[in-house]
């Protein structure tokens, strides 16, 4: 019943909406959330050259010092300046929810697109693959990982990376078989275009806004899940700065009655996952699913 | 008799999704860079004595679905392999552990399932209320609190501050343990809680807005019954999935929880595992942990068709 269907011309509706538009109908909450996503984005690239000190040399001296003159947030176990090692922090914490996204995304919507467009066997196999994935919660994936390829922030992106995929591949096929039935691709068939080219030129960016939703989501998760890791040692390493490691290496400090560096790292990681949260579920509305 | 072949047909997709799951743990060792041999070892320098007994254990020397064999083998009689880094049994240092493990979860899915569900029943039924709104706003907090961080500010307020719990440890005697476990429990419970609260909200004030719901009350039936019988009872399908799901996931979290408050569980002992490439350790508390959250997943499954027969004639609009 589209005008494509009758003038055999598809087009992808998604491409109509503007990127000025990305945010429309996500409401004050969406672009609040979008304001501190973008800011803590802008000190994951820069934060490095805006710490004002250095974020690696220790300083026994001034160790669980409280804030004073130029140190707003005080100093770390080893007597570092907290806010200087927040901002260069913001790096690893960022950029390996990023990766984890980026992998599951690509291998999730690969899956689920081929499951919807073969269906039968094709469609059977992959259900049944993703289910003995979901067997493996995350962070248990992450631990055998890296005991298995030495602890580091990439076995441990990696592993999260396939754990989540069956999370990604079940919104998504439900949403192709969606697509697949629609008359375009009927159209686009009996004009012999390939299966592959009407998935990737038109399925896939016709679910572009259920992706952006789901991966906004899925960033959330995958920072929880990957300062979870580095808390308990295995992700990023000290004393390379990073939210989740500043935790665990803080963590006496609460004992001695000294948690702001702690909390301070702990703050970071929970505004910037609501974040993430409040924005992806509220395009996941939007999205209409 | 339907009944009886959805049970089975539940239980074998178990025992194959443990029988895969149980190879992926094995292939860990055939994956690792470097020889399985290396990989076992983690890279120590052992006897030679030690050396032959591994191959032997493992049957090195033997094509590789033969050693999967003999290690399925073993692990289905109780022997899960030695620890290289303890010098001990991998089933003897599990089995002390175990029960702290078990103990911690349970208690923690105890208060999600009473705290939760109480919260969003309560808040459910009385829209709008000085608890509704209260459980909003904890609850939307709470839900974005991972457990770690929830562990660091538990001991920074209610033991170190206020000195009503012990910060570290795990008790001695029933009554000291639960009391070392409380606060652990509720960093374990708190944003799984949250969730459970939320999505019970949701039912609740869904199922008691329908008409047989405002039929029942205009006919003048008792109040309790029809939150029992006619609100409680269709509410309760996405509660117990939430919830189960919920609960299966604290299965992982433990392993955080147990390293934030020092507690010597089969969590925090995988991952000190995983520090020191202690694989047999690490395969046999996966292949432990992997089970217990198969097996509450086939639990929830049970209980969908339980409370909705039409699970089971698969005609549930799922």
């Amino acid at each position: 019943m589209t005008a494509s269907a009758l003038t055999g011309r598809p087009e992808s509706r998604s491409r109509r909406v503007p990127l000025a538009g990305a945010l429309r109908g996500t409401g004050v909450a969406g672009h609040a959330s979008a304001v501190i996503i973008v800011l803590a984005a802008f000190v994951a690239v820069f934060g490095r050259w805006l710490a004002p000190y250095d974020t690696v040399d220790p300083n026994p001296v001034l160790a669980f010092v409280g804030p004073v003159g130029g140190h707003p947030l005080g100093f770390d176990f080893e007597g570092r300046d907290v806010l200087s090692r927040l901002l260069a922090g913001a790096q690893t914490s960022m950029i390996g929810p990023l990766a984890v996204v980026a992998i599951s995304l690509l291998i999730g919507i690969a899956l689920a697109v081929a499951s919807a467009w073969r269906r039968g066997a094709v469609d059977a196999t992959v259900s049944a693959g993703l289910g003995i994935v979901f067997a493996f919660p995350g962070i248990l994936l992450a631990v055998l990982s890296t005991a298995v390829f030495g602890a580091g922030l990439p076995a441990a992106a990696i592993a999260l990376a396939v754990a989540y995929i069956p999370y990604v591949a079940r919104v998504l096929r439900g949403a192709a078989l969606k697509e697949r039935s629609q008359p375009y691709v009927a159209a686009l068939e009996v004009q012999g275009v390939s299966g592959a080219a009407i998935c990737v030129k038109h399925i896939i960016p016709n679910l572009s806004s259920l992706i952006v939703a789901q991966a906004t989501i899925m960033f959330g998760w995958a920072m929880v899940d990957l300062a979870a890791i580095s808390f308990l040692g295995l992700g990023v390493q000290a004393p390379t700065p990073d939210w989740g490691v500043m935790i665990s290496e803080n963590a006496v400090g609460i004992q001695q009655g000294y948690p702001l560096p702690a909390l301070a790292a702990g703050a970071c990681v929970i505004i910037v996952v609501i974040a993430f949260n409040v924005l992806g579920e509220r395009l996941l509305e939007r999205s209409g699913s | 008799m339907t009944r009886w072949r959805f049970l089975a047909r539940r239980l074998a997709m178990l025992v194959a999704s443990l029988l895969v799951a149980s190879f992926v743990i094995f292939s860990a060792v055939q994956v690792a860079p470097g020889s399985a041999l290396s990989a076992l070892t983690g890279g120590r320098a052992l006897p030679a004595a030690s050396v032959a007994a591994l191959s032997a254990r493992y049957h090195l020397n033997d094509p590789f679905f033969e050693q999967y064999w003999y290690w399925l083998d073993n692990v289905l009689h109780g022997n899960l392999g030695t620890s290289i880094e303890w010098r001990e049994n991998v089933t003897t240092l599990m089995r002390s552990l175990a029960g702290t493990t078990a103990g911690l979860v349970l208690y923690a899915a105890v208060i999600i399932v009473v705290l939760g569900v109480g919260l969003g029943v309560a808040s459910g039924l009385r829209p709008g209320g000085w608890l509704d709104s209260s459980v909003l706003v904890a609850t939307a907090v709470s839900a974005a609190v991972p457990s770690f961080i929830a562990a660091m500010v538990l001991i920074a307020v209610f033991a170190v501050q206020l000195g009503w719990f012990p910060p570290l440890g795990n008790g001695s005697g029933f009554g000291d343990t639960i009391w070392h476990l409380t606060l652990p429990a509720v960093a374990l419970a708190v944003s799984s809680l949250a969730i459970v609260a939320r999505v019970t909200r949701a039912a609740v004030r869904e199922e008691a807005g329908r008409e047989h719901v405002q039929t029942a009350v205009s006919r003048g039936i008792p109040y309790r019954h029809i939150v029992s019988r006619h609100i409680l009872r269709n509410a309760a399908i996405p509660i117990t999935t939430v919830a189960g799901i919920t609960i299966a996931s604290l299965i992982a979290v433990d392993a955080v929880v147990e390293t934030a408050f020092s507690i010597n569980g089969l969590g925090s002992l995988l991952v000190q595992a995983a520090e020191d490439k202690d694989l047999a350790v690490v395969q046999g508390i996966s292949l432990v942990l992997v089970a217990a959250f198969v097996v509450i997943n086939l639990v929830v499954d049970l209980l969908y068709a339980v409370l909705d027969p039409r699970v089971v004639l698969g005609t549930a609009a799922r």
